[in-house]
């Protein structure tokens, strides 16, 4: 409290005391409104922003909706050169993606996020933080570009040997049919993808396990528990809702993933069941297409991405909704 | 806080004699599956340390072949086969994009945070553009860059640096605000008070006392925010165009970054573009890990500073 008493004086004139009603306006007060004012607007900027994209992409996507109707967002076909723009088959390929990165992502997240807290001594934790770190800080294209040019041949023998393995079997021999020699497919768009969402997965999954009270966690082993009975007796319950959260947000993200998909899937628009097969997603299919797209196709690939926004936003709205009332439960609890 | 309060792990009692009353010892299968567990969590670790060791192992392997100071100097080449060449206009077109992006976006984006620690409160409104700060968080880098690209690139009729900085500057805002808030946050509301009781208005308490306490975390998550914007290829790939010399003009003609020439190379079944597509990532990487690492050590010396204050 003394600290607080006496802090540099340097600038602290004594300032005449603000008048109660009216009379000229005391010295600062000019200054003290405007940047108010600067601070509010930007805030305000956040709101323009997001509406500016949402009514610009509408706008522009607008064509698209009026040449080919509505339907065309769940048509499967894509195929310029013949006049269709269906969205279908793109954003059935990137729920596949996603679904495979988050197959991939969440198990190795979830056991980094308790080994960090749960296991690593103290002092190391600073630094496996700081691995996981630089893994998300790796820009996507030089994911892209190291899957690409080192793992995707190795993938493509990997795939033809799972292949084998499983090619008699009903369903499985369809879902991990026959692979493209080149390694480029949904698999490895959905692999890579997966190692991308891994450190954000991590961040809050870990955020999430670390509320849980001290006082559970020791009356576990208070009672005897091992350290994994206690992480599945008071670990799990209590941060169920957040991992959920956790996972749809890594969903958010992998959905949009743009570069290193557009690199590694092999830009085939043909709708496959089929996970060892070329694919493209909504957002790749723009990194790849945009630039020379005009016209109809142009306002389609605008509509694609207008799209991509609906699902990140809905996938962030309800993520945010679990994770506030996890907190709200937490507060009363 | 919670490391003082937490006694150092309770010894479990080991008597022979087994009374009922003290706690049944772990023995056999449920030791193992802990155990098991435990191995299962180191090995997640490993999983994750894998791929980044040898992503960073194989790029910086390909791309010391051709990296140098020539190379990050030299004009590229107008022929993806020439062995000729650097990769000169990427590097200056990634370094201005990315300050601009930056002057653009850790101002308003520390103001937004202002905003929200110290005047919105709890208000309606405050919640709502917290809310939307984290929408805009989760907005796809491509969608940035089709936004701008329509938005403004189509109206200005051209592409530029500029319009990539626009883009970047977008992706960053919100991360920047989320940062400066947290870090306000954190700051002793004995200072505060403590300067309004001396006579500071608010806004003058905010920029001598509040903002310097929390200026370090503040440039430390401003420079993660920029590494990441550093490595962005999406919101550049339609706003900046294309150019095989070097422009270090911002707002006029078109631009290229590290990030561009990769996505560019990486696909060419040239030897020469492919090399030219490592040494620009591994170039991309040397910026984006120092910055992090920067970050980091701001961090770590600013919470030392800290906790070894009070």
């Amino acid at each position: 409290m003394t600290q607080v008493l006496d802090p540099p004086a340097s600038g602290a004139a004594p300032e005449p005391p603000p008048p109660l009603v009216g009379g000229p306006r005391p010295p600062g007060y000019l200054a003290d409104r405007t940047f108010r004012i600067v601070a509010v607007l930007a805030g305000v900027m956040v709101l323009v922003i997001l509406a500016l994209i949402i009514w610009v992409l509408f706008d522009n996507s607008l064509e698209w909706f009026r040449e080919e109707g509505i339907g065309s967002v769940f048509s499967l076909d894509w195929a310029p050169n013949e006049g269709k723009y269906g969205a279908g088959a793109l954003v059935i390929m990137t729920l596949m993606v996603a679904v495979i990165a988050l197959l991939l992502a969440v198990p190795v997240s979830v056991g980094i996020a308790l080994f960090i807290n749960e296991i690593a001594p103290r002092r190391a934790r600073l630094p496996i933080v700081f691995v996981v770190d630089l893994l998300a800080a790796i820009p996507s294209v030089v994911f892209g570009l190291w899957v690409l040019r080192q793992l995707a041949s190795p993938l493509a023998d990997i795939y033809a040997d799972v292949h084998n393995l499983v090619k008699d079997v009903p369903i499985l021999g369809d879902v991990f049919g026959d692979p493209s020699a080149s390694g480029l497919a949904i698999m490895t768009a959905g692999i890579v993808v997966g190692i991308m969402i891994m450190p954000i997965v991590t961040a809050i999954t870990r955020e999430v396990f670390a509320t849980t009270p001290a006082s559970q966690k020791e009356a576990t082993l208070a009672m005897g528990a091992t350290r994994w009975e206690m992480i599945r007796g008071a670990i799990f319950p209590h941060s169920r809702s957040g991992v959920v959260a956790a996972v749809i947000i890594g969903f958010g993200r992998a959905v949009g993933e743009t570069i290193a998909v557009a690199l590694v899937i092999g830009s085939s628009q043909v709708l496959t069941e089929n996970v060892f097969a070329p694919g493209d997603t909504l957002a790749s299919i723009i990194a790849n297409q945009f630039g020379e797209a005009s016209g109809v196709q142009r306002s389609a690939l605008i509509g694609f991405g207008l799209v991509l926004l609906a699902m990140t936003i809905v996938l962030g709205i309800i993520a945010r909704s679990i994770l506030r009332r996890a907190n709200r439960r937490l507060g009363i609890a | 806080m919670t490391a003082t309060v937490v006694p150092p792990a309770p010894p479990t009692p080991r008597s022979p004699s087994g009374s009922i009353l003290r706690p049944r010892k772990a023995t056999g299968w449920r030791r193992f599956k802990s155990g098991l567990a435990s191995v299962l969590f180191v090995l997640a670790f490993v999983a994750a340390a894998i791929p980044l060791i040898a992503l960073v192992y194989y790029v910086t392997r390909e791309g010391l072949k051709v990296f140098s100071w020539e190379f990050l100097t030299t004009e590229l080449p107008f022929s993806q086969r020439s062995v000729d060449g650097g990769i000169g206009p990427a590097v200056v077109g990634t370094i201005v994009i990315t300050v601009g992006a930056t002057l653009m976006a850790v101002p308003l984006g520390v103001l937004g945070g202002i905003y929200l620690n110290e005047y919105a409160g709890k208000s309606k409104f405050g919640a709502l553009v917290r809310f939307l700060s984290e929408i805009l968080t989760g907005v796809p880098s491509i969608v940035m860059g089709l936004f701008i690209y329509t938005f403004w690139v189509l109206r200005v009729k051209e592409q530029t640096g500029f319009a990539g900085s626009l883009a970047l500057a977008c992706l960053m805002l919100p991360v920047v605000i989320r940062t400066s808030e947290e870090m306000l946050k954190l700051v002793p509301h004995e200072l505060r008070e403590g300067s309004l009781a001396l006579g500071s208005r608010k806004s003058r308490t905010i920029r001598t006392v509040v903002l310097p306490h929390a200026a370090p975390g503040i440039v430390s998550g401003s420079l993660l925010a920029v590494a990441r914007a550093a490595g962005e290829t999406a919101p550049l790939l339609f706003t900046i165009g294309a150019t095989q010399t070097a422009n270090w003009n911002l707002f006029e003609g078109t631009n290229t970054a590290l990030s561009v020439q990769i996505f560019g190379n990486a696909n060419s079944p040239y030897i020469p573009a492919q090399e030219r597509a490592f040494g620009a990532a591994f170039t991309l990487i040397l910026i984006v890990f120092v910055a992090t690492a920067l970050a980091r050590i701001v961090t770590v010396v600013y919470t030392r500073r800290v906790s070894g204050k009070s």
